[in-house]
């Protein structure tokens, strides 16, 4: 009798699927449930931001980096003005830079919290979703409070910040805090070591420290697979020389250690905060020369900022020919580098565990399509 | 207050009308037929607005608030506007596969309550081989999700299915041998015979308190029937996040909420067999009958919601592993050591 003959077959998951994070189209050679190729298609978001920002002025590009990556629009509004100030030699006053990284950190606190729960949800636990968006929204609610919005905030700008903190933003903040480090053991309760959750991400979607730097892989994920590599301490920007903090670093590069090296940072974003909340000092907001939207132009030349974002290392080239609007602006985003090297971690992996990888990456698609 | 006096005053009403008897008969299986029916598909409806009250209280929410108090007529006006929704057909489909897979599903979800003892004097028909026929009927769900997968033409669908058939027919085996270990102490394959046969002396009786084999076989069972109901931690065939819905992702309207009803309705039934197999069916003090086994079998059905909204999923693989690795020789060596013990004269 012959063997039975069976043969591979191409499954289209996405752009509209319900773990795809977005709009990601993913076309899967598969052998019954085992994957054997994974083909990433991106675009499905592109909104050509890159491009309007040659039409407008300096400040009125900010808006367009909430839109480039809007779980953490406030460092995308950090590195654009990073950029700016880095061109134009502009000094940010001393309380600016405090309310700056009290913002950066919180959203980075919101950021994995959102992880923490869409990784738990496309792993079949639906309670942890609700668990980390109930935290999430005490920040949300911090930044409604600062500068009305919940989502694209608008908030850092070229020189400073748009407005100062109101008086009862403090007290909050810490209280905040406070219910999020409490919380935090619920969290790794829940989910830490349910053997459930350890036999679907121990050893899944393994990602080597050399294959991490190679692919150009930063951030969370760099720093599981072992790379012990953070902007905030290897190029400070900002004030962040200031706050003592650790980068936590894992070392298997497993999808286990994903999740784990982003429960470590928010602990360390709530020292930062609570530092940064202590040495709060008054002040100025904006620079005593207030930048015009209109009319700023910085001198000729061209500058790379980059900050680190909950997803690695976001960037920002700008091109100025000293004018008041950018010649060029080029955005780098840690999401498009990490899932080029989607493909190389599928190794004997099922659909299930593409799944948990995906989630694990912590892929945003607008940062990939801009 | 037993509802079998009810019952009996109807059939004595139908009695003296006169009808011939295989007519008798006739109108009279019909009728409980037609109750039985009404009733669960009504409990289905219930437990599905149960089970988002349950889901939302765990994830600090309310759940359907706004259809009534705490939104109890909420899934009724669901299965209303699921009713009036259009049935959308894929024109690659296989015609006959694709329409009787709900009818399937839905039959084969009612048809273990011939046997199911609700309470004292209240059931369909006392078979001799209860257990058995409901293992068989349980078993003719696995086939409309295969007939679902395959006649929907989707890849997803597909996968879903092919992974339900996996699913369902690896853990029918530690399902039907932990039942066997009960059986062993019933010494009767009937439901009734076993439910009576853990009568009296306040709860220590029952199948569940017999350390350690009945501890043992229902947590097995347990486990087994979550995989069979298709619930969290073992509802791969329906990974959302995977499979998008899995088997019945091409389906909509009513076809759609048979298929979700009959996952209710086998939720149900796998905990009144819980609760006729291990604790004590509806014996209980003061209360009447079928209210103990409806307390029994809810808490049962509570246990499952709480597994559902607490656990991760499992992966296909791990899941096979899980049943033939682990759950298989387990209730195996549960079953002969348990027969080795009735052999040698411990009576329990």
């Amino acid at each position: 009798m012959s063997p039975l003959r069976t043969e591979e077959f191409t499954i289209n998951m996405g752009p509209h699927h319900p773990s795809t994070h977005g709009v990601c189209r993913l076309i899967l050679t598969m052998d019954g449930e085992k994957v054997l190729k994974v083909e990433p298609v991106i675009g499905y978001l592109h909104r050509s931001i890159e491009k309007i920002c040659e039409n407008r002025t300096y400040v009125q590009c900010v808006p367009l980096f909430d839109r480039f990556e809007y779980v953490t629009s406030m460092s995308c509004n950090m590195v654009f003005s990073l950029a700016v100030e880095k061109l134009a030699q502009i000094e940010v006053p001393e309380r600016a830079e405090y309310l700056r990284v009290i913002m950066l950190e919180l959203n980075r606190i919101a950021s994995h919290l959102l992880f923490y729960g869409v990784t738990a949800m496309d792993i079949g636990a639906l309670t942890p979703f609700l668990y980390g968006l109930r935290e999430r929204e005490l920040i949300v609610d911090l930044f409604e409070m600062t500068c009305g919005q919940r989502l694209t905030y608008n908030y850092i700008r070229p020189g400073g910040v748009s407005r100062d903190i109101p008086p009862e933003f403090i007290p909050k903040c810490r209280e905040a805090v406070k219910i999020i480090t409490e919380k935090m053991s619920d969290y790794e309760g829940l989910l830490n070591e349910n053997p459930i959750w350890k036999v679907r991400n121990v050893g899944i979607g393994y990602l080597s420290a050399e294959d991490a730097i190679a692919w150009g892989v930063s951030g969370p994920v760099a720093r599981a697979s072992g790379v012990s590599y953070d902007i905030r301490k290897n190029d400070p920007y900002s004030i962040y020389d200031r706050f003592d903090f650790e980068i936590p670093v894992h070392h298997n590069g497993d999808c286990y250690d994903r999740y784990l090296q982003r429960l470590a940072e928010i602990k360390q974003s709530l020292r930062i905060v609570t530092q940064a909340l202590d040495g709060l000092p008054e002040g100025e907001i904006q620079p005593k020369k207030k930048i015009n939207a209109i009319t700023f132009k910085p001198p000729a030349g061209e500058v790379y900022a980059r900050v680190e974002n909950s997803r690695g290392e976001l960037g920002t080239y700008v091109v100025s020919d000293g004018t008041n609007k950018p010649l060029r602006v080029k955005m780098r985003g840690g999401s498009y580098n990490q899932l080029q090297a989607l493909p190389i971690m599928i190794k004997d992996c099922l659909i299930a565990d593409l799944v948990a990888i995906f989630a694990s990456l912590d892929v945003i698609m607008p940062e990939v399509d801009r | 207050m037993e509802l079998y006096g009810i019952f009996e005053w109807i059939y004595g009403l139908l009695a003296d009308t006169g009808l011939p008897e295989p007519w008798l008969t006739f109108v009279v299986y019909l009728g409980l037929g037609v109750v039985i029916f009404g009733t669960l598909s009504v409990l289905a409806l219930f437990l599905v607005w149960w089970e988002r009250k349950i889901a939302g209280h765990i994830q600090q929410r309310f759940g359907p608030m706004r259809t009534g108090w705490h939104g109890w007529y909420q899934t009724i006006m669901d299965a209303v506007k699921l009713l009036q929704k259009e049935d959308i057909r894929v024109t690659t489909r296989d015609k006959a596969v694709f329409f009787w897979a709900p009818v399937v599903c839905f039959v084969a979800a009612y048809l273990a309550y011939v046997v199911i003892p609700f309470g004292e004097n209240l059931w369909v028909a006392d078979l001799n081989v209860g257990i058995l026929y409901i293992i068989a009927v349980t078993t003719l769900t696995v086939i409309s999700l295969l007939m679902a997968g395959w006649g929907s033409n989707n890849k997803y669908a597909l996968l879903g299915g092919m992974r339900s058939a996996a699913q369902v027919v690896s853990y029918e085996v530690p399902m039907a041998v932990s039942i066997l270990t009960i059986i062993v102490f019933s010494g009767s394959l009937s439901m009734v015979d076993i439910a009576n046969s853990q009568q009296g002396n306040v709860i220590f009786n029952w199948f569940i308190f017999k350390p350690p084999f009945g501890i043992i076989a229902f947590l097995t069972y347990i486990t087994a029937a979550t995989a069979e109901a298709n619930r969290t931690p073992f509802d791969i065939p329906e990974a959302e996040q995977e499979l998008v819905a899995g088997y019945n992702v091409e389906y909509s309207g009513m076809k759609f909420a048979m298929f979700f009803l009959a996952e209710f309705v086998n939720l149900f039934t796998v905990s009144a067999i819980a609760t006729t197999l291990f604790l004590g069916a509806w014996h209980g003090p003061l209360l009447p009958s079928w209210i103990w086994f409806l307390l029994k079998t809810f808490g049962m059905v509570l246990l499952l919601m709480l597994f559902r909204w607490t656990f991760p999923r499992l992966r296909v693989d791990q899941l096979m592993e899980f049943a033939w690795k682990f759950l298989v020789p387990l209730t195996f060596a549960n079953l002969i050591l348990a027969g080795w013990m009735k052999y040698a004269g411990w009576h329990w």
